[in-house]
């Protein structure tokens, strides 16, 4: 069923508690985003910029909730310097990534920070977990989450291209 | 563009006096070295780095605790660097949540050059056009108890001109984890 395991993931960002979701749009977390929108417990935050979001969830936890942050592997390179945040002040983090230029990509700018992804969020300190299988989705996030907020570190659940479902190119 | 000779830690001490239960967090610089020599305390987060990011963890904490006032204090270096922050709180609308800008028009920490305020950017007419409906700037001293009642009570975005002369720094701890912990346990409670 379609959507099927992005409305599993989103009961389990509830179920850990998360408050606040920080995003800049992709299509693979469109359905995240209007659930978070539609629910009156979560609180839905644009960004103009990722790196918005890092500083956002920072701000959260200090004032006592959990945030989720949702962007698409481009925006990773957006964060990095901001992720001396966390990283400086043993913050917890949830990043939800949605993989582009990994598999069926039609465009070619999307590759070069596609492929440096896992890396970059490796050498900035952030874990790095990955999703291939639908079925594996919503357990992986909860597992991502607790680690996250009870070891107090930045956690990023990378969405494969695969699972999301390559964008069809229409010219 | 002229500065007006205020004084800025002056205005900082009359900003942050008798902070109360307000939380307040400070950008990286000179503005963490003012709120620091205002009087070093728990509910101060004073950034050592995440340079642009000052107004966004002000939204955060503003979100997370409605009920308490959250005040940003940040350089006009440090603003410019996460400009689309303004676009962002606008769409939230926080109504507990305060920007007071320190505008210079210097990167003071890098050897006073020129900042694009020093060169007519004018924040405030950013905060609007973004949709803040409460935008200040304020050049004079006697405007100053004023400026600090507003930021208590109103989803207020503030300019205020400084003069470009450094102050001594005063320093708050630079362990980012302990002025986290030291932050949430004033706030939250030990047990968080």
């Amino acid at each position: 069923m379609a959507g099927a395991w992005q409305d599993e993931v989103f009961e389990t960002l509830r179920r850990a508690a998360i408050r606040q979701i920080a995003y800049v749009p992709d299509a693979g977390h469109a359905r995240l985003i209007e659930r978070a929108h539609a629910d009156p417990d979560m609180r839905a935050v644009v960004l103009t910029t990722e790196e918005e979001g890092v500083a956002l969830a920072a701000g959260a936890w200090l004032g006592g909730q959990r945030a989720a942050l949702l962007m698409q592997s481009s925006g990773v390179g957006n964060c990095v310097n901001m992720l001396s945040l966390p990283m400086s002040c043993r913050m917890p983090l949830l990043m939800l990534v949605t993989m582009r230029g990994e598999w069926g990509e039609f465009n070619p700018w999307q590759v070069p920070m596609g492929n440096a992804t896992p890396g970059v969020l490796e050498r900035t300190g952030v874990l790095v977990r990955r999703v291939e299988r639908a079925e594996d989705a919503a357990e992986t996030v909860a597992g991502a989450a607790t680690l996250a907020f009870d070891s107090t570190v930045p956690v990023a659940v990378l969405l494969s291209q695969r699972l999301i479902g390559a964008k069809v190119w229409v010219r | 563009m002229t500065h007006d000779a205020l004084d800025r830690r002056q205005a900082v001490a009359t900003l942050l006096r008798d902070p109360g239960d307000l939380l307040v967090v400070a950008g990286l610089g000179a503005p963490n070295w003012d709120a620091t020599a205002a009087g070093d305390r728990p509910l101060n987060f004073c950034l050592w780095g995440a340079m642009g990011g000052a107004a966004m963890i002000g939204l955060g904490l503003a979100l997370a605790q409605p009920a308490r006032r959250v005040l940003v204090l940040t350089g006009d270096g440090e603003m410019l660097m996460g400009l689309g922050a303004l676009a962002t709180i606008a769409v939230q609308a926080p109504p507990n949540l305060a920007v007071a800008v320190l505008d210079n028009g210097r990167y003071g920490e890098t050897g006073s050059q020129h900042s694009h305020t020093a060169h007519g950017v004018d924040l405030a007419a950013v905060a609007r056009g973004c949709g803040w409906r409460a935008v200040c700037t304020v050049t004079q001293a006697a405007e100053l108890e004023g400026l600090r009642a507003r930021l208590r009570q109103e989803p207020l975005f503030a300019v205020v001109r400084i003069a470009p002369e450094e102050a001594p720094r005063v320093m708050p701890p630079r362990d980012g984890a302990l002025l986290h912990h030291r932050f949430r346990a004033a706030l939250l409670g030990s047990e968080n």
